[in-house]
């Protein structure tokens, strides 16, 4: 079964071919049944692979499609892996994506037949390019899906690109990630160029070998295509603006796609971070650092999308912390469970949007009674990403914690404070959207009603997972050998354990810092609860508030050092070095050429006597030169 | 005889026939002028001819004489030319009742 993964990838890209091709003939529930039908049959045939993974004894299987490139000693395959990190990430993309395939059938219902399909086209085709991603056996192949993905998310984030500013997000998505790219690309060379090959077996076969600032300066690099795509300090700013996308893009990128690519990319390369502490302590402080950073932004928001799109990039800097103290499983169950409660609050949030019209949160409130589904799904979301056990965020979130506190106690008490954050942002968008009394006009109050079958349905199996989702991964404290995910995913971080073991702490520590935590993100959670609910923020921020309800100021900032100062370059070139230099150039050429020709066409007198003395003179001076040169 | 006298008779004939091409107006002493070129050539041939056959008769009786075989294809084309220029002339001279050569400047035109 695992040599017919390429299926896995060739579904999505055939809804995306179809549904692109035929965009206008097709009907929408057609359109709907072919985009979400195709990313349910690569989940099925996932499903299929991971049975078969689970099997003891299971060897990773690299299926060879065509070589992709050809030159001297380099030889690029296109060929797909499958292991047990791949068929995880597999089984998370296919089947947050087709939940969220199965909401955007209902939620973009409004839309034209043709966009309609350009839509599940291109949301097709961001599920092909990360399944590409995901599945690539080398470096190159990963980098495909990698651009892929780029690609996708400026089209989708562009989406209805009749709005100048939605444009412009989308743009700034697409620089942000082609700066990270760079980083990337360049790290591709450079391991060609040590290693003679980008195949995963091979750069990690020899990795072990590598001298330490080789390493550290592939792995950097590395990290800074990691930053763009998953949106870390400093390259975190277009994912907040990315919001300009329809709310399911919003879920896909935020939890089955894109910003989890990073964290895959690292996590695949374990091997190679855990060779280079230096990249691996850079990793842990930037992932800590923006946890921390974003979440102190998300304190002040009142748009319901900002707030969660905050929230992902803290939980993100969550997962590099994780990486970077060398908790690969701990970072790669935050994902899975990520996936899960993050892909359920957008939904929610996308839910409570297809209701009301409306995204700011002052003019929410009261929605419980109006919509008990989308309610009591986002208040699980809630209780899952605040960490509250026993719900999954809970579980990630302390493994992740407990390894950071063994590297560094420092990281913990950040990583505790963010914690603390996360519960009390979490509950102030809980309490001020969906507690209290109704803010908004009468006509939405006269329109509100509960969303259809289509959104609740995802909603509510979302809602399951995020509640169950953490019991895969149950620590050693509470029983024995029930980390589920730790002992499957034991063969592809075995060597990096083996190098670097995690360290085990007593069980009364570890029990102590979970209740730590889950005391801390408790007072966040029931302060925020019991503000919020009574006494919602309507007014404006007042002095510290407004720092952050600005982001830290940091798009200002990267405006005036970065933007500004290159689009005064650019308008110097314009004005001065073409107008004056350039154009000056060509014009100069044709004008020297046209005097020169008037003033050649005097010769052409037509007196015959004129020509006949020009002959002459030349075989004068043509006689004058043989005897110089004869001499 | 040495060849040098031969060749200075030649090219102050050649150079007459310059001087007078380029500064005469006359159309018809133009062409004498371009006649005197080419027998100042012609003599140049017949000359160097000579002095050729001089030096390898020893060998062979009949060498060096292709220079003088040349003249008379010089003096052949030299007789077609001038019937076909003198026609011009005639031609010209109808045309515009003169036979200076910078009135045929309408070429230009």
């Amino acid at each position: 079964m695992s040599k017919l993964v390429y299926l896995v990838p060739l579904f999505p890209l055939m809804g995306f071919l179809i549904n692109g091709l035929f965009r206008k003939n097709l009907s929408k529930s057609l359109t709907g049944i072919i985009g979400c039908g195709t990313v349910l049959a690569s989940f099925i045939v996932s499903l299929l692979i991971f049975s078969e993974t689970r099997k003891e004894g299971f060897e990773t299987v690299v299926v060879k499609l065509f070589d992709f490139i050809n030159a001297d000693k380099l030889h690029i395959p296109f060929s797909f892996q499958v292991d047990q990190l791949s068929i995880l990430f597999l089984l998370i993309i296919t089947g947050v994506g087709f939940l969220i395939h199965v909401y955007s059938t209902s939620y973009m219902q409004d839309e034209e037949g043709e966009h309609f399909a350009r839509y599940f086209s291109y949301l097709n085709l961001f599920i092909f390019s990360m399944l590409i991603l995901v599945l690539g056996a080398n470096y190159v192949i990963m980098f495909i899906g990698w651009e892929g993905v780029g690609l996708c998310s400026y089209l989708l984030i562009g989406y209805w690109f009749k709005n100048i500013d939605y444009d412009n997000a989308a743009k700034k998505a697409f620089v942000m990630n082609r700066i990270g790219d760079l980083g990337f690309l360049i790290a591709l060379f450079w391991m060609i160029n040590t290693y003679g090959s980008v195949n995963f077996a091979e750069v990690f076969a020899k990795a072990p070998g590598t001298a330490i600032p080789i390493l550290t300066g592939i792995t950097l690099l590395l990290f800074v295509g990691a930053t763009g795509k998953s949106a870390q300090i400093p390259l975190y700013t277009w994912l907040p603006d990315a919001m300009a996308g329809p709310t399911p893009v919003s879920a896909l990128i935020h939890a089955a796609t894109m910003v989890t690519a990073g964290i895959y990319m690292i996590a695949r390369s374990n091997i190679l971070y855990t060779l280079a502490p230096i990249t691996q302590t850079v990793v842990a402080v930037i992932g800590l650092a923006t946890a921390f950073f974003a979440a102190t932004i998300a304190l002040k928001q009142n748009d319901i999308k900002k707030v969660l799109a905050y929230s992902t990039v803290s939980q993100l800097g969550y997962m590099f912390l994780g990486l970077g103290v060398g908790a690969y499983t701990g970072a790669v169950f935050h994902v899975m469970t990520h996936a899960f409660f993050k892909a359920l609050l957008f939904l929610g949030a996308g839910s409570v949007i297809h209701a009301l019209h409306e995204q700011d949160i002052r003019k929410m409130g009261g929605l419980k009674k109006f919509m008990p589904v989308t309610h009591f799904t986002f208040l699980l979301g809630c209780f899952a990403i605040a960490g509250i056990p026993p719900f999954s965020g809970f579980f990630s979130k302390d493994e992740i914690l407990a390894a950071a506190y063994a590297k560094n106690p420092i990281y913990f008490v950040v990583g505790l404070i963010t914690a603390l954050m996360t519960a009390f942002y979490m509950f102030r968008l809980y309490a001020t959207a969906f507690l209290g009394n109704f803010r908004g006009t009468s006509e939405q109050q006269h329109h509100l009603h509960e969303s259809p079958s289509a959104i609740t349905i995802p909603l509510i199996i979302l809602a399951i997972l995020a509640v169950v989702g953490g019991f895969a991964g149950i620590p050693d404290v509470f029983a024995k050998n029930a980390h589920l995910l730790h002992h499957f995913l034991s063969p592809v971080f075995e060597k990096s354990e083996r190098l670097k073991p995690v360290i085990e702490q007593s069980n009364s520590l570890e029990l102590t810092l979970m209740a730590v935590s889950v005391f801390v993100e408790l007072i966040g959670m029931l302060y925020a609860w019991n503000r919020f609910s009574k006494d919602p923020e309507l007014g404006e921020p007042q002095g510290f508030g407004t720092v952050l309800a600005n982001k830290w100021y940091v798009d200002e900032l990267y405006d005036t050092i970065i933007v500004r100062p290159i689009n005064a370059l650019g308008k110097f070139f314009n004005d001065v070095f073409e107008k004056s230099i350039v154009d000056g150039l060509v014009n100069g050429i044709g004008r020297t050429i046209q005097y020169g020709s008037r003033q050649l066409r005097l010769l052409q007198s037509g007196q015959v006597g004129a020509y006949v003395l020009m002959m002459v003179l030349g075989i004068v001076i043509l006689f004058v030169i043989q005897i110089i040169l004869k001499k | 005889m040495p060849i040098n006298y031969y060749i200075f008779l030649a090219v102050a004939l050649f150079c007459i026939g310059v001087a007078g091409v380029l500064t005469r107006r006359n159309a018809i002493i133009v062409f004498m002028c371009v006649e005197l070129m080419l027998n100042a050539v012609n003599l140049l041939l017949v000359a160097f001819s000579k002095m050729h056959h001089l030096a390898l008769a020893k060998n062979d009786l009949n060498a060096g004489i292709n220079g003088q075989i040349f003249v008379f294809f010089i003096m052949v084309v030299a007789a077609a030319e001038v019937s076909v220029g003198l026609a011009i002339i005639v031609m010209m001279y109808r045309n515009t009742h003169s036979v200076d050569v910078n009135f045929l400047n309408r070429l230009k035109h």
